[in-house]
C-alpha cells in the first residue's frame, strides 16, 4: 500500500512529519501509440490510490461508453482528458500526472505517441529526471523505441527504465523478455545512459507494477513502483559551480537592493565571491535573504535573494557566478535545436531566445547538419521543419552567460520565439560557445567607447556599403572616405584587399565561408566603432541575413547601409576585373548576379542610383547625410 | 555533501520562481484572489517572492455577491493584515438584472457572474497577465494546463494551440489585447496544499474546519444556510451539523461534507482516509462531460 494508513489513523502528527522528508522525482513515459502509457499511468494513479470514488464512479460510466476493455475498467480513461482526444481515442499533447506513496512525489508528463511525439517528448522529457520506455513486448524493439532513446538522453536524461510491456500476452515467457532487453542494451550502449532498469509488466493486469507477480518467477528484480521509489536522483546540481540568474532587482527602498533568483547550480553562502561575467565585477556576498530569516547557507533549486557587499552593475538577466569556474559568456554557440512549430527554422531569421531569465534578439548562423532521430545518421539541410533536429550556430545580438548543457542542463537550455507570432518554436540545448571569448572574461573596462568618440569628437559608425560586382561600392568608398579624412574625421576603410589577404585568407567561397567572411567583417568594424572611428566596408554582402548580423552587432544608428545600386547590365559592360565574363562562361561558380542571387535592401539608411551619376556627387551626397 | 530539498521546498521554490517570472516580464500583472486554500498558498508564496518589497501587482477578487460570508470577512481581515492592494470587482449588470444561482440555474449565474464578471474585470485594468491558484491534479483537461497559458483578445483558451513549455522557461510574449494566465500551483496536489499550510502556519477561512452549522440537503448534497436568500423548498428543512468544506466558492453552489475535523492535521487525516474528489463539491462540474473544458475554452479559470 502506498501510504501508511495505520500511522494516519493513529498519529496523524507523527505522519505527518515522516512527510516532510518526501521528495520529488520527475519521470516522463515513452512509448508509440498503444504500447500501454495512459494504462500504465492510470495503474499507478490506481494502485497509488490517487484516484477517488466519484472519480472511479464517473470512470465506470465512462469505460462501458468508449472505453476498449469491455465491461473491464480502461485506465486509460483517467487519463486521456481532452474531448477531442477522448473522442479520437489518442492522446493530444503533454499532460502532468500526480501521485505520492510515503516515500515521493510523482510528477509524471504523459505524452503521445504520433506525429508530434518528438516536440511533446522533448517538451515532456525537459524536467524529467527517469524516462520510462515501454516495449510491446510482442512487438519488440522499433524504430520509434530507438528515437524515444536518443531524445531521451539528448534532454540529458541519463536513467532509463526499459518496461516491456503486455506481458500477458507473451505468456510471461522469459526468452522473449531477454531477447528483447539484449537487442535493447546492444543500440543504447552509444547513448550514454548510466543506468538501465528492465522490468517486466503488464499494465493492464498489474504485474511487477507495484506487486512482484507470481507470474514471472524468473525475475527477481524490483517492481517498478520498487524502482521509482528508490532510484536515486543525483542531486550533482549540487556539486556543479555556483550560478544564479537574476530574475528581478529587489528593491523595496534605498537602503536595500537584492538581487532574487532560484540557483541553478552549486552553493552559495554569506562571505563567497560572486562574479557578473557581463561587467568582470565581483563583489562578496552580504546577506542570503528569505522571508524566513536570512540563510547561512542556500542551494540549487532554492529561490532567494541575494545582496552584496559593493553596488555594481546588475539586472533581470544577468547571472551570479563562482569567480574560479565562470561559464562561457559568448554572442555564439553551437547548439541542439529541436523544431516545434509548422513554420520551419529559417538561418537567417531573426528569432527572440529566452536562456534563463536574459532574453535577445538571436539567429541560427548556420544549421550545419540535421539528426535523422529514427536512424541518429546526419543529413544535410537548408531548414529545419517541425519534428526535426538539428546542430546549429546560433548568434545573439549581445553575449550572455551560459554552460555547455551536457554540463549543466539549467544553465545550458533555452527557447526560441517567433518575433511576429510570439510563439514558441524551437527549444535548443547548447553545445559549446563558439570561437570569441570562450576564456576570454570580459574586463570591466572604465574607457568607453563614449569616452573615445568624444577624443575622436565624432559619432563613430559603420558606413556599409553593399551592391553588385563592378557597382562602384569601392570607388564611392574611397572618395567618402577622403571627404571624411579631409574634414578632420578619423576614418578606417576595410574591403577585399585588406581583409582577404590578411584576416580572412584562410577562407574561401563557398556559403560558409562567405558568411563567415563577412562576420569577421562585421566583428573587426564593431572593434572599430569601440574604438570611436568611422568604419567604411565595401562588400558585395548580398545576404539580407548577414547585413541583418552586422547591424544587430552594433547599436542603434550606429550601422549606415548604403545600397549601391547599379543594374547588372552596367555591371557587366564595366566588368572592371573581368569576372562576369568569366562567370558567364562558367569558370566561375556562385557568382553574385549570374548564378548567385543578390538580395537588396529593402530599407537601406542610404540608397544611391550609380549607374549614371558620377562617383564624386554620390560620394558628396553621401557625406552630406551622415555628418 | 547532500542536502535534498523536500517536495514541499521545492514546489514552494518552483512556484515563486513562476511568480518573479510573471512580474518581471509583465507591464500590468494581477493575482486572482478567491479566498480560498489555493489564493492563501498563492498569497503566501507572493510575499515570499518579494519579501523584503511588497507584492508588487495588486489582488482582485471577483465578488458574485453569493460568497460565504466567512469569506469576505476573511478578505477583509487579510486585506487588513497583510499589506497588499485589493480591487474588487462585480458584474454591475448581472448584479442589477438580479442574476442568482437560484432562479438562473448554476450555468447561466457562474457565465454571467463569474466568467463574465472575470473578463470585464480584467478588460477594466487592462492587465495582461492574471495569476491563478488551479492545480492540474484538480481536474482532467487541466493536466495538460501550462504554466503560462496564452489566452486571446477575448480570453479564449484553445487547448490545441498551446505553446510548448520547456525546462523552467516560460514565454511571456503577448500582444496588445492579449494575456497570459500564470498558474503558478499547477504542480501542486490538494495533499501538498494542505501540509504546505500546515507547516507554514497559512491562516484560512474557518469554514475549511468542521462546526456545527445550518444545513439543507438538497439534491442529495448540504448547501449552507449562510443568510436568508436561501429560502427553503417544501420538505426541506435546516438542520445543524458538524460540516465542513473542502473547497469554497459561491454558497448556494458549493456542498460540504460532514465531518468533525476541526484541525489542520485532522483535514489531512480525514483527507488521506477520504475516497472522493474535491471537486464533487462543486456543482458545476456535473453538468456534462468535459464541462470543464468547454468552460474553460469560454474563459472561466
Ligand atoms: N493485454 C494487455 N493490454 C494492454 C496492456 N497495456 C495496455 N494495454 C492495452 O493497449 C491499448 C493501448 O493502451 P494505452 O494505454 O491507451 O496506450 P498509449 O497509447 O501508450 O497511451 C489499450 O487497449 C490497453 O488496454 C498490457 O499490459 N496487456
Ligand atoms: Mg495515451
Amino acid at each position: 500500500m502506498a501510504h501508511q494508513s495505520d500511522l494516519i489513523a493513529e498519529d496523524i502528527a507523527a505522519y505527518l512529519k515522516t512527510q516532510e522528508q518526501k521528495q520529488i522525482l520527475r519521470f516522463i513515459t515513452c512509448g508509440s501509440v498503444d504500447d500501454g502509457k495512459s494504462t500504465l499511468i492510470g495503474r499507478l494513479l490506481w494502485d497509488s490510490k490517487m484516484v477517488f470514488e466519484d472519480q472511479l464512479a464517473a470512470l465506470e460510466v465512462d469505460s462501458k461508453k468508449v472505453g476498449t476493455q469491455g465491461e473491464e475498467i480502461d485506465y486509460a480513461l483517467l487519463l486521456d482528458g481532452l474531448q477531442a482526444e477522448r473522442e479520437q481515442g489518442i492522446t493530444i499533447d503533454v499532460a502532468y500526472r500526480y501521485f505520492s506513496t510515503d516515500k515521493r512525489k510523482f510528477i509524471v508528463a504523459d505524452t503521445p505517441g504520433h506525429e508530434q511525439y518528438t516536440r511533446n517528448m522533448v517538451t515532456g522529457a525537459s524536467t524529467a529526471e527517469v524516462a520510462i520506455i515501454l516495449i510491446d513486448a510482442r512487438k519488440g524493439v522499433l524504430t520509434q523505441s530507438r528515437r524515444h532513446s536518443y531524445l531521451t538522453s539528448l534532454v540529458g536524461i541519463r536513467k532509463i527504465v526499459l518496461a516491456i510491456n503486455k506481458m500477458d500476452l507473451v505468456d510471461y515467457a522469459e526468452d522473449r523478455y531477454q531477447e528483447i532487453i539484449a537487442e535493447y542494451k546492444e543500440f543504447a550502449a552509444e547513448l550514454g545512459f548510466e543506468e538501465i532498469c528492465c522490468i517486466p509488466i503488464s499494465a493492464l493486469k498489474g504485474d511487477n507494477i507495484i506487486k512482484a507477480s507470481e507470474r514471472t518467477p524468473w525475475y527477481q528484480g524490483p517492481t517498478l513502483m520498487h524502482h521509482l521509489e528508490h532510484v536515486e536522483i543525483t542531486d550533482n546540481a549540487l556539486s556543479k559551480p555556483f550560478r544564479m540568474r537574476v530574475q528581478w532587482v529587489n528593491r523595496p527602498n534605498l537602503d536595500f537592493r537584492g538581487f532574487s533568483g532560484t540557483i541553478a547550480s552549486g552553493i552559495v553562502k554569506p562571505g563567497d565571491t560572486v562574479v557578473v561575467p557581463s561587467s568582470g565585477q565581483t563583489s562578496k556576498v552580504a546577506r542570503i535573504v528569505t522571508m524566513d530569516g536570512d540563510l547561512e547557507e542556500a542551494v540549487a533549486g532554492q529561490a532567494i535573494t541575494i545582496t552584496l557587499e559593493d553596488e555594481i552593475d546588475i539586472s533581470r538577466g544577468d547571472m551570479l557566478c563562482c569567480p574560479e569556474k565562470r561559464p562561457s559568456f559568448a554572442d555564439q554557440f553551437e547548439a541542439h535545436v529541436v523544431w516545434m512549430h509548422e513554420d520551419a527554422l529559417l538561418p537567417g531569421r531573426s528569432y527572440l531566445i529566452k536562456a534563463g531569465s536574459a532574453t535577445a534578439p538571436a539567429q541560427v548562423s548556420a544549421l550545419k547538419h540535421k539528426v535523422n532521430v529514427n536512424t541518429l545518421q546526419r543529413e544535410p539541410g537548408k531548414t529545419l521543419e517541425l519534428n526535426e533536429v538539428g546542430i546549429c550556430n546560433i548568434s545573439l545580438t549581445k553575449p550572455i552567460s551560459f554552460d555547455p548543457y551536457q554540463e549543466n542542463r539549467s544553465t545550458g537550455n533555452f527557447i526560441l520565439i517567433d518575433r511576429f507570432t510570439n510563439a514558441t518554436v524551437g527549444a535548443g540545448m547548447i553545445d559549446f560557445a563558439l570561437r570569441r571569448a570562450t576564456n576570454i572574461h570580459w574586463q570591466s573596462i572604465d574607457i568607453n567607447k563614449q569616452s573615445r568618440a568624444e577624443m575622436n569628437d565624432q559619432q563613430p559608425k559603420v558606413l556599409w556599403f553593399t551592391g553588385l560586382s563592378g557597382a562602384g561600392k569601392s570607388t564611392i568608398a574611397n572618395l567618402v572616405e577622403k571627404k571624411l579624412h579631409s574634414l578632420g574625421k578619423r576614418t578606417y576603410l576595410l574591403d577585399g584587399d585588406n581583409v582577404r589577404h590578411g584576416l580572412n585568407r584562410d577562407l574561401g567561397f563557398t556559403d560558409a565561408d562567405r558568411v563567415e567572411n563577412i562576420r569577421r567583417i562585421a566583428e573587426t568594424a564593431r572593434l572599430f566603432v569601440d574604438a570611436g572611428m568611422i568604419v567604411l566596408t565595401s562588400f558585395i554582402s548580398p545576404f539580407k541575413s548577414e547585413r541583418r548580423l552586422a547591424r544587430e552587432l552594433l547599436e542603434e544608428g550606429e550601422f549606415v547601409e548604403i545600397f549601391v545600386n547599379t543594374p547588372l547590365e552596367i555591371c557587366e559592360v564595366r566588368d572592371p576585373k573581368g569576372l562576369y565574363k568569366k562567370a558567364r562562361a562558367g569558370e566561375l561558380p556562385n557568382f553574385t548576379g549570374i548564378d548567385s542571387d543578390y538580395e537588396p535592401p529593402e530599407n537601406p539608411e542610404i540608397e544611391v542610383e550609380a549607374g549614371t551619376r558620377s562617383a564624386d556627387d554620390i560620394a558628396e551626397e553621401i557625406v552630406a547625410k551622415i555628418i | 555533501m547532500k542536502i535534498e530539498m523536500t517536495h514541499l521546498r521545492q514546489l514552494e521554490a518552483e512556484s515563486i520562481h513562476i511568480i518573479r517570472e510573471v512580474a518581471a516580464e509583465f507591464e500590468n500583472p494581477v493575482m486572482l484572489y478567491s479566498i480560498g486554500k489555493d489564493s492563501a498558498v498563492m498569497l503566501h508564496l507572493a510575499k515570499k517572492a518579494f519579501y523584503p518589497s511588497k507584492i508588487p501587482f495588486p489582488l482582485m477578487h471577483v465578488d458574485t455577491t453569493w460568497k460565504f460570508r466567512e469569506m469576505i470577512e476573511f478578505r477583509e481581515k487579510m486585506r487588513k493584515e497583510y499589506d497588499f492592494d485589493l480591487l474588487v470587482y462585480t458584474n454591475q449588470e448581472g448584479a442589477s438584472q438580479g442574476i442568482n444561482p437560484f432562479d438562473h440555474g448554476s450555468a447561466l449565474y457562474t457565465d454571467i457572474m463569474k466568467t463574465e464578471g472575470l473578463k470585464q474585470g480584467l478588460d477594466k485594468y487592462k492587465f495582461d497577465a492574471a495569476f491563478g491558484g488551479a492545480r492540474r491534479d484538480e481536474e482532467k483537461s487541466r493536466a495538460k494546463e501550462r504554466i503560462f497559458s496564452f489566452r486571446s483578445e477575448n480570453h479564449r483558451w484553445d487547448p490545441k494551440s498551446q505553446r510548448p513549455e520547456l525546462w523552467n522557461l516560460y514565454n511571456a510574449k503577448v500582444k496588445p489585447g492579449e494575456s497570459i494566465r500564470s498558474f503558478p500551483l499547477s504542480n501542486w496536489t490538494e495533499l501538498d496544499i494542505w501540509q504546505y499550510i500546515y507547516l507554514e502556519e497559512i491562516p484560512i477561512v474557518p469554514l475549511y474546519y468542521a462546526k456545527v452549522r445550518p444545513v439543507v440537503e438538497r439534491d442529495g448534497m448540504l448547501i449552507l444556510i449562510d443568510d436568508d436568500r436561501i429560502k427553503l423548498a417544501p420538505g426541506e428543512e435546516a438542520q445543524m451539523k458538524s460540516v465542513r468544506f473542502r473547497t469554497l466558492g459561491c454558497y448556494p453552489l458549493t456542498a460540504a461534507v460532514e465531518s468533525d475535523a476541526a484541525t489542520l492535521p485532522e483535514i489531512i487525516q480525514e483527507m488521506l482516509l477520504t475516497r472522493t474528489s474535491e471537486r464533487q463539491g462543486r456543482l458545476i462540474d456535473h453538468d456534462s462531460a468535459g464541462s470543464m473544458e468547454k468552460k474553460k475554452q469560454e474563459g472561466y479559470f
